[in-house]
């Protein structure tokens, strides 16, 4: 191929990690950095020592503990009360003792979500390629990293070979234009950016494909609402996200522990500006979004891509697309106990769930307690901050955000994947309905019976001091 | 990995788009360490009536729990079938559970791959084909249907007659039953010397020497 070529972000960094392109066979990429955590990691490491092969590159694997650990205490993580839970804490402890791989452990200074920790310590960096047994590896696409989830036996393959058999996806530019400089109407994040998008195209709406979004509204997005984009490519059935590095990610990645210093650094700079898509490279597919029109979202049913915005109402069945979402939406009113044409605001909330990969970043939290400060939680609500990592939570105490949650009833907790999938101690119970930063809303995802909606975060502060979802943007804000 | 090629079997429909992996498997059985005995927890929570005096009691309505769906080795669903997260737990149990083949118009991505390096053939037929299927089975749980991977053709005795996609590397894997990680070694010469040609960017390292 001609270097002359336009070429996208994507095309760019799939062919820099070309290994070989056999005949007849998928692509074999290679993987910069695998990420690991407990709960899909212990078959691959098993399958290594059954066929005796050894770990290829240790130094491009890093491992913690986020998933199943509790948030109560150190204490409470450092032996974990459920025994199946902390036998699989122990095999990974064992496991990254026995391939030399580093991990965060539980009382560690770095320890956090998976997906946290890796941009944190700039590990995450443009232009690599990164995976982890988690279909949110996805976020790390906000660097302008090809960046993807994988099931187990793909996990046991980088450790053994530090690559991957792939076949290369669609590409799928979405661009999302903002008012002047980018800004998005007040009240609208990140978050409602993503899902605005899954809402229009679907879960299913990128599958095959590797979603570029750019635009002015994501050129003006911190790392950390870049993050929260790239995050939820997944829920929009996409392999990939990405967003092509520039000052901005640059600026955050700067000083980072594994980021390169002096000389190095300007060299690392010049290649990853490099990236950027070329002008008149074609796209598989393109979505053009204007952000000046969005609204803070709310999804109402048992998938994220029913989604609706706070000033309007559950939809009625004859607004459902397709026979087979006719059916999905019944199905959804029932078990979110929720009629038809219910305005979204007249909804009232049980638990508040505010943190996850998608929204546990010290930005997010900054949103939410500017909303909660002078408030108090509302009657019976039950409300958690469970920061996504220990950068965050010791930023975020150093900023008296914690002391801002916890005089208004919040509970703060201790970094992890928590209420987001449930599978440690913090669950809902059967009926209770969560207010959630997270990204799925899928039937028990946060416990059996348990109905989610997913939200932003100063929307999801808004609905514990309320009580119900409350339209962030008439909000009186007492700080 | 099994071999897999021609699948001649009774089919068991679940008439919903967007099944989700959290539904195929419920997250409590991710925490265990083994690659083996998920069979029991696949749809846990729909298999199971879930409030009233019988909770938790298995629920007669659910297909799986119908003894005429008993020994069905095929699944029928509709489109984005194993969407969310990439647990392989999904892929493990569907497997163990007794299936081989996966009948649906569309399946999300991670759950594809996962799926192929289980020995489960993923057939993704057209909405009209799989409804034609769907309801051939639930109106007749006797209903024999033929999955032939070689062919890539899913049949049945009245007639129906459909092809599938199917990538030809994966197809040969299916076929022989191939492990993934053998066949990238064969190519571990192409391998080393990437290794060596780029061991200068360090800007792809997670942690280089220079930071």
């Amino acid at each position: 191929m001609s270097t002359s070529t336009p070429r996208t972000l994507f095309e760019k960094v799939w062919q820099q990690h070309v290994v070989t392109e056999p005949a007849g066979e998928p692509t074999i990429l290679y993987i910069d950095l695998q990420l690991v955590h407990e709960v899909t990691s212990p078959q691959a490491f098993e399958g290594l020592r059954l066929s005796g092969r050894p770990l290829r590159h240790p130094e491009r694997h890093v491992a913690t503990v986020d998933h199943n650990v509790p948030t109560t205490s150190i204490a409470d993580r450092l032996v974990i009360a459920d025994q199946i839970a902390n036998a699989q804490v122990g095999a990974l402890r064992k496991n990254c003792a026995d391939f030399g791989i580093e991990l965060f452990d539980v009382q560690d200074a770095d320890q956090g979500i998976v997906h946290m920790i890796g941009p944190e310590l700039g590990l995450t960096k443009p232009g690599m390629t990164v995976v982890c047994g988690d279909s949110h590896t996805s976020t790390h696409g906000a660097f302008g990293a090809l960046a993807f989830g994988i099931g187990t036996s793909e996990v046991e393959h980088v450790m053994a070979t530090q690559t991957l058999p792939q076949s290369k996806a669609k590409s799928f530019l979405i661009q999302v234009e903002g008012g002047p400089n980018g800004s998005l109407p007040a009240g609208v994040t990140a978050k409602d950016i993503i899902l605005d998008i899954i809402g229009r195209i679907g879960t299913d709406g990128a599958t095959g494909c590797v979603i570029e979004y750019s635009g002015s509204a994501i050129r003006a997005l911190s790392m950390e609402g870049r993050m929260t984009v790239c995050n939820m490519s997944i829920e929009a059935g996409a392999r990939a996200g990405m967003i092509a590095p520039d000052d901005t990610t640059f600026a955050y990645l700067n000083g980072r522990r594994y980021a390169p210093k002096g000389a190095a650094w300007d060299q690392a700079v010049a290649h990853w500006r490099s990236l950027a898509t070329d002008p008149g490279a074609a796209y598989g597919r393109e979505l053009h979004i204007d952000a000046t029109r969005l609204a803070p979202s709310v999804t109402w049913g048992t998938s994220p891509g029913m989604v609706t915005s706070i000033d309007s109402s559950v939809p009625t069945l004859d607004q459902a697309r397709s026979e087979a979402d006719q059916k999905s939406f019944a199905r959804a009113y029932e078990y979110m106990g929720i009629r038809p044409g219910t305005p979204i605001q007249e909804i009232k909330v049980d638990a508040v769930f505010l943190g996850s990969c998608t929204n546990g970043r010290i930005e997010d939290l900054r949103a939410a307690a500017k909303v909660v400060n002078g408030y108090h939680v509302a009657g019976a609500v039950r409300a958690m901050v469970v920061p996504g990592s220990q950068a965050v939570k010791r930023q975020a105490e150093a900023e008296g955000l914690d002391r801002i949650f916890k005089s208004a009833g919040f509970e703060w907790r201790e970094p992890g994947c928590s209420m987001c999938l449930g599978m440690n101690p913090d669950i809902l119970s059967p009926g209770e309905r969560c207010a959630s930063t997270s990204n799925r809303n899928f039937e028990g995802r946060q416990g059996r019976g348990g109905r989610t909606h997913l939200l932003s975060p100063a929307m999801a502060a808004a609905a514990a001091i309320t009580g119900h979802f409350t339209d962030v943007r008439s909000w009186n804000f007492k700080s | 990995m099994q071999p897999i090629n021609i699948l001649t079997s009774i089919a068991a429909p679940l008439p919903l788009p967007n099944i989700d992996t959290d539904q195929i498997i419920p997250k409590q059985f991710l925490k265990r360490i083994e690659r083996t005995g998920y069979e029991d927890f696949l749809f846990y929570d729909w298999r199971r009536i879930q409030d009233g005096p019988d909770a938790g009691k298995p629920d007669p309505t659910f297909v799986l729990n119908k003894p005429e769906f008993s020994g069905a080795q095929i699944l029928l669903a509709e489109r984005n079938f194993g969407c969310g997260s990439s647990r392989e737990h999904a892929a493990w149990a569907i497997a163990q559970f007794g299936f081989r083949a996966v009948i649906a118009p569309s399946f999300a991505d991670i759950f594809f791959s996962n799926a192929g390096k289980n020995g489960i053939i993923l057939a993704a037929l057209s909405e009209a084909e799989v409804q034609t299927l769907i309801e051939r089975c639930t109106a007749n749980p006797k209903h024999r249907i033929t999955v032939n991977l070689e062919a890539q053709t899913v049949s049945d005795e009245q007639g129906f007659q459909a092809g599938f996609p199917m990538d030809p590397f994966r197809k040969h894997c299916l076929l022989n039953g191939l492990d993934d990680i053998g066949l990238t070694l064969l190519h571990e010469d192409k391998l080393n010397a990437y290794e060596s040609q780029r061991q200068n960017a360090f800007w792809l390292d997670p942690k280089p020497l220079n930071a």
